[in-house]
């Protein structure tokens, strides 16, 4: 015999679920033509799946919430899955006809054309592309371009001379991109550098020394499993090393 | 980071460590008394066209023995994590990618396949790979007086008269996938399943899981 636990969705907020746990919600199917009121409309992000009106938990994670109705699994993972609208790092594999091939990390590469780019492309075989997916599903090739809806660059395009690239988690990257990031906040007090971040797992980094960009590479990479008090511990013991 | 389960009557200590390899995207480790295997798992990357299917992921299992060349043996039990691994990842949402798990056998002490099954899942779930369930196995044997072992080790397998191993689902408690060798009666292998999902070792397994994860989100 099967149960199945009705459990709210708010109860669930901040704990952690593995795959096959499952929360439903006390909306009804139908939208009354009369009643003045929303339907309640939930936003579903990664990690969760509907099925009928139940929510399923697809990958271990902590459930997060932002209001009013978006929920999402806040897992770890190193392996990039392209979505549309992120920014990635990726290295130009093949010089083509009017398109580039790049490699972000992915199951495959994606295609950037010439055209677009704010100006005239200029790349070869091997350098860094910071671009933004366009087009980002399981169906189709994925399609990076280094230009916002306006045409304006925008900070995107082909860059990497004097810096070091590597690779941490995609957990730590998130971390750095959220508002009001602790790990940056405590890094921008060592040394004056240069980051850039791409939401597949790479980061570029430039110092004014080579030393202290490999000193930042090796922090970035080290801090991806520490507590924020070891984190801290280590940036303090590396600034007073340094000075 | 490791754990450690308390021994029961009828389960050996185990323990697990998730995130132990730096080169895959997942990789964990499962002892269970002096049995231990280590899984590693690469995923979503490119697939080999001869390999693809255009719809899903082709999920490709391999098992090293600890000496020598995987035989026919090693055949038959990837077949078993194979199966068993498509039943509950969701390969529809990675159409023509590949995912490789590679399973090591560091020491063989009894119970092997439900080892490896159990390593699977943790490096599965380690990788961050969207599953509907999660699974566990589970290995029993029948020794000559008719008395069922639940993890047997290797000399209790080798002087029982029939053994088998249950892949067992998380959400609905269902047999996934179950191999059996040797003869037993239709009312031996009833009692066998029903011990195999005793309360006991369901909750010790997955409540167990859960504590993995726990411990790698502070």
């Amino acid at each position: 015999t099967t149960t199945t636990t009705h459990v709210s969705e708010a109860e669930k907020v901040g704990e952690v679920l593995l795959p096959g746990d499952e929360f439903c919600f006390q909306t009804d199917d139908t939208i009354s033509l009369t009643d003045p009121g929303r339907p309640e409309k939930v936003v579903c992000g990664p990690g969760l799946r509907r099925s009928g009106d139940r929510l399923l938990v697809c990958k271990s994670g902590v459930l997060r919430h932002k209001q009013p109705n978006m929920f999402w699994m806040d897992s770890q993972q190193r392996r990039y899955v392209p979505a549309k609208g992120e920014t990635v790092i990726g290295i130009v594999t093949v010089k083509s006809g009017d398109v580039f091939k790049v490699d972000f990390g992915g199951s495959e590469q994606a295609s950037l054309s010439y055209l677009a780019f704010e100006g005239r492309p200029r790349g070869t075989v091997g350098d860094l592309v910071f671009s933004q997916f366009i087009i980002a599903n399981k169906d189709m090739e994925p399609e990076l371009v280094c230009m916002d809806s306006s045409g304006r660059a925008n900070g995107m395009g082909v860059f990497g001379g004097g810096g070091l690239l590597f690779i941490v988690s995609l957990g730590l990257v998130r971390r750095l991109l959220a508002p009001h990031s602790e790990v940056l906040a405590d890094l921008q007090q060592l040394f004056p550098c240069e980051l850039v971040l791409g939401m597949n797992g790479r980061l570029w980094v430039r110092s004014s020394s080579i030393q202290q960009t490999l000193v930042i590479a090796n922090l970035l990479q080290s801090c991806d499993t520490m507590t924020a008090q070891q984190r801290q511990q280590l940036f303090r013991r590396v600034a007073q090393g340094a000075l | 980071m490791e754990a450690c389960g308390s021994s029961s009557v009828s389960l050996r200590e185990f323990g697990c460590e998730q995130s132990l390899l730096s080169r895959p995207d997942g990789s964990a480790s499962f002892t269970q008394g002096d049995t231990s295997v280590l899984a590693a798992v690469y995923g979503p990357a490119e697939v080999k066209v001869s390999k693809e299917i255009y719809d899903r992921a082709t999920l490709e299992v391999l098992i090293q023995p600890k000496v020598g060349l995987p035989g026919v043996r090693e055949r038959s039990q990837e077949q078993c994590v194979r199966e068993t691994c498509e039943a509950s990842l969701l390969l529809t949402l990675h159409p023509r990618s590949s995912l490789t798990l590679i399973l090591q056998v560091i020491h063989d002490a009894g119970s092997l396949l439900s080892c490896c099954l159990n390593a699977a899942c943790m490096a599965l779930m380690d990788a961050g790979l969207p599953m509907s369930c999660l699974f566990c196995g589970v290995t029993c044997a029948i020794d000559t007086d008719g008395q069922i072992i639940t993890d047997p080790t290797a000399a209790q397998e080798k002087e029982s008269r029939a053994l088998m191993t249950f892949a067992v689902d998380s959400k609905d408690r269902k047999v996934l996938m179950s191999l059996t060798k040797g003869s037993f009666s239709v009312h031996e292998s009833r009692a066998m399943s029903a011990i195999c999902f005793r309360s006991t070792i369901r909750w010790f397994f997955f409540r167990f899981y859960l504590h993995i994860t726990d411990i790698s989100y502070f």
